[in-house]
């Protein structure tokens, strides 16, 4: 392992020996927690061994345990910087299951979601790896175009991290008034950053000598290790989810996908920026394609009611008094009232919750709340088993389940798409020195929760 | 090529090693022996009428439990079942969880120049789970193998390193199996000196 090598001069020269680093669990340059060991003679990097696993909490098996809809909440938790397109991965599978459609509107309210995600995910990639490289600048103005996509997802689902947007068959609620406009406002402002980071980077004589020629991986190699995403995309291949095996809208929309040609950290680099800027396209057609939602302003009849007030009133037989009102529900769950219903539910009063004004105002509603809530009861798919990919921001994140008509899944198994990149990462470092390890670590985009769940 | 050829032509190719087949949902599946499966992996993966390149995803379920879950609710019939919906008529149902065998390993195939998608599965028995691996074929099988052995406890043949990934070297058990309880508590064990 570590054999002293004879000097080449003779002797009066120095002994040397191989070197194991140890780099991580903790250390500042490794986002997210993992150790990497490397073997080095001097500077360079013989030999490199991965070990994961620090940051697993069991996804799969606590799957198991909730039911459809409460799996959601794990699912923001995998990868966590991008967590709409998770939750948008695992709402269609089941819904594959299920043999359920949802509607329009519904579909680009997803798409439109995931694409910000997307963007928020390789803006915190590529603002943290040229943090590493030096140039803290350009992370803290990624940073701020990511605030101000995040307050756009906030404006939208009340989260700006861990979301729990979407519904098995439909999402939680409609996009808010005047979300275009502060859509097309974020959209401009992060159009700005990164018109700003490209001048301050693309051409950097430092960025440029660390990031070209360094973690190179061919296409062969890419894809014998099953790497997908703007990994893959930077070696060549021009593989993506959404343009080979469409799902949802993404058929309707017009966008590129760039690839690279020499599969090294600085392709990587301008794959992912060139990507954010196909994203905001995305955004931008969808938004101008998405069907109208109701039209809301004076559509209920009735005195407006606090509708727990209503329940106590009725409760206690107080009938007359909540004759004529209509239920007003709270502020949280703006954007799911009853004529937004059906632009994002699907039809299923199996699968998807009532509107509030069912559940309180009448006994059907208020049957199909508890048949879907209560414990032992809930969505029950058939027995069966499928397999649905969607595009991550990291590659091909596919989720897998497996239902017995229970009401909870049986196997829920997710395909991270950071696992096979890190399962080629000792290809990556071998043969590169270890001021490289810097760089192509961060342009592998490791999180911890997808690559451990 | 689309999922019934797809089906058809491995079991043309493999008439003895096919157990069974089916395409809920429009994946296609197909259940092999374990015998079969390098053999069949290997055809998957240089025969251009497959040209599977990439092995997407390796994983296993573990059928042990599989419908005898007591339903907590009041009555048994509590549940609301969604039954499949008119516009994907069901003609090709799930034929239901491997018989005997109380693992499956499932593979997902996918084909970037033919753009199709194929899923094995291979049965294994409690008393014996061992199958060959892949490694030699996609260079991503070695961990994804490391993680089904870690989770379930399924040995692969000729795996150049099979040991745990996902938990630390100490664990007692294999996680993923259901007679494992999900609270379980394991032995401490003191800093490594």
């Amino acid at each position: 392992m570590d054999t002293p090598q004879t000097p080449p001069g003779g002797p009066g020269e120095l002994e040397t020996r191989d070197m194991l680093l140890n780099v991580g669990p903790a250390h500042p340059a490794m986002h997210g927690i993992v150790r990497i060991v490397v073997k080095l003679d001097g500077e360079q990097v013989e030999d490199a061994d991965v070990e994961i696993g620090y940051l697993h909490r069991g996804f799969e098996k606590m799957a198991e345990t909730v039911d459809y809809n409460g799996v959601m909440p794990y699912t923001d938790r995998l990868n966590y910087v991008s967590p709409l397109i998770n939750n948008m991965g695992y709402c269609m599978a089941v819904e594959k299951l299920l043999g359920l459609s949802v509607p329009k509107r519904c579909h680009y309210i997803r798409v439109i979601l995931s694409e910000i995600s997307r963007i928020t995910d390789h803006l915190t990639c590529v603002g943290a790896g040229a943090m590493e490289l030096g140039a803290f600048t350009v992370f803290l103005y990624m940073i701020k175009a990511r605030e101000y996509l995040w307050e756009l997802v906030e404006m939208v689902t009340g989260a700006r991290l861990t979301v729990s947007f979407c519904r098995v068959g439909g999402v939680k609620s409609d996009l808010p008034e005047g979300f275009a406009e502060r859509c097309g406002q974020a959209l401009r402002e992060t159009r700005k950053v990164l018109t700003e980071v490209d001048r301050l980077l693309t051409r950097n004589r430092i960025f440029v000598d660390r990031m070209s020629g360094t973690g190179t991986i061919s296409a062969e190699d890419a894809i014998s290790h099953g790497i997908t995403g703007p990994f893959l995309r930077g070696s060549g291949v021009a593989y993506d989810v959404r343009k080979e095996c469409p799902y949802s809208v993404y058929d309707q929309m017009d966008f590129d996908v760039p690839i690279g040609t020499r599969g090294d950290n600085l392709d990587r680099y301008m794959v992912r920026m060139e990507e954010m800027e196909q994203s905001m396209r995305i955004i931008e057609q969808a938004l101008r394609q998405i069907p109208p939602g109701p039209i809301l302003a004076g559509s209920e009849t009735g005195r407006p009611m606090a509708a727990s007030e209503m329940v106590d009133q009725g409760k206690i037989g107080n009938i007359r008094s909540i004759a004529d009102t209509r239920a007003v529900t709270d502020p949280t769950l703006e954007g799911a009232a009853r004529p937004q219903h059906p632009s994002i539910a699907a039809g299923e009063k199996r699968v998807f919750l009532p509107p509030k004004e069912d559940t309180y105002g009448n006994i059907e509603g208020l049957m199909q709340h508890f048949k879907l809530v209560m414990y032992g009861h809930g969505v029950r798919p058939p027995k069966g088993e499928v397999y649905f990919p969607v595009e991550g921001a990291n590659g091909e994140l596919g989720f897998y389940v497996v239902s017995d008509g229970g009401n909870t899944p049986y196997r829920v198994r997710v395909r991270p798409p950071c696992f096979a990149i890190m399962s080629a990462l000792p290809k990556l470092l071998v043969g590169d020195m270890m001021a490289d390890v810097t760089p192509t670590f961060g342009s592998v985009n490791m999180i911890g929760g997808e690559l451990d769940r | 090529m689309n999922a019934d050829a797809l089906i058809q032509a491995v079991k043309d190719r493999f008439p003895q090693g096919v157990i069974a087949s089916h395409c809920y949902r429009g994946d296609a599946t197909v259940l092999l022996g374990r015998e079969v499966l390098p053999e069949v992996a290997r055809t998957l993966k240089t025969d251009p009428a497959f040209q599977m390149n990439f092995l997407m995803d390796l994983t296993a379920v573990d059928f042990s439990a599989f419908g005898t879950r007591p339903s907590p609710a009041f009555f048994n019939s509590s549940g609301v079942g969604m039954g499949p919906r008119p516009q994907i008529p069901d003609q090709d149902p799930w034929p239901g969880p491997p018989g005997p065998a109380r693992f499956l390993v499932v593979y997902h195939f996918f084909s970037l120049p033919l753009k199709h998608r194929l899923r094995l599965e291979v049965p294994l028995d409690e008393a014996d789970l061992e199958v060959d691996s892949l490694t030699s074929l996609w260079a991503g099988a070695n961990w994804l193998e490391r993680e089904v052995w870690d989770m379930f406890g399924i040995r692969f043949r000729g795996h150049p390193d099979l040991k745990r990934i996902l938990m630390y070297e100490e664990f007692v058990g294999h996680p993923l199996r259901k007679d494992y309880p999900v609270n379980k508590r394991q032995p401490l064990i003191g800093p490594r000196n």
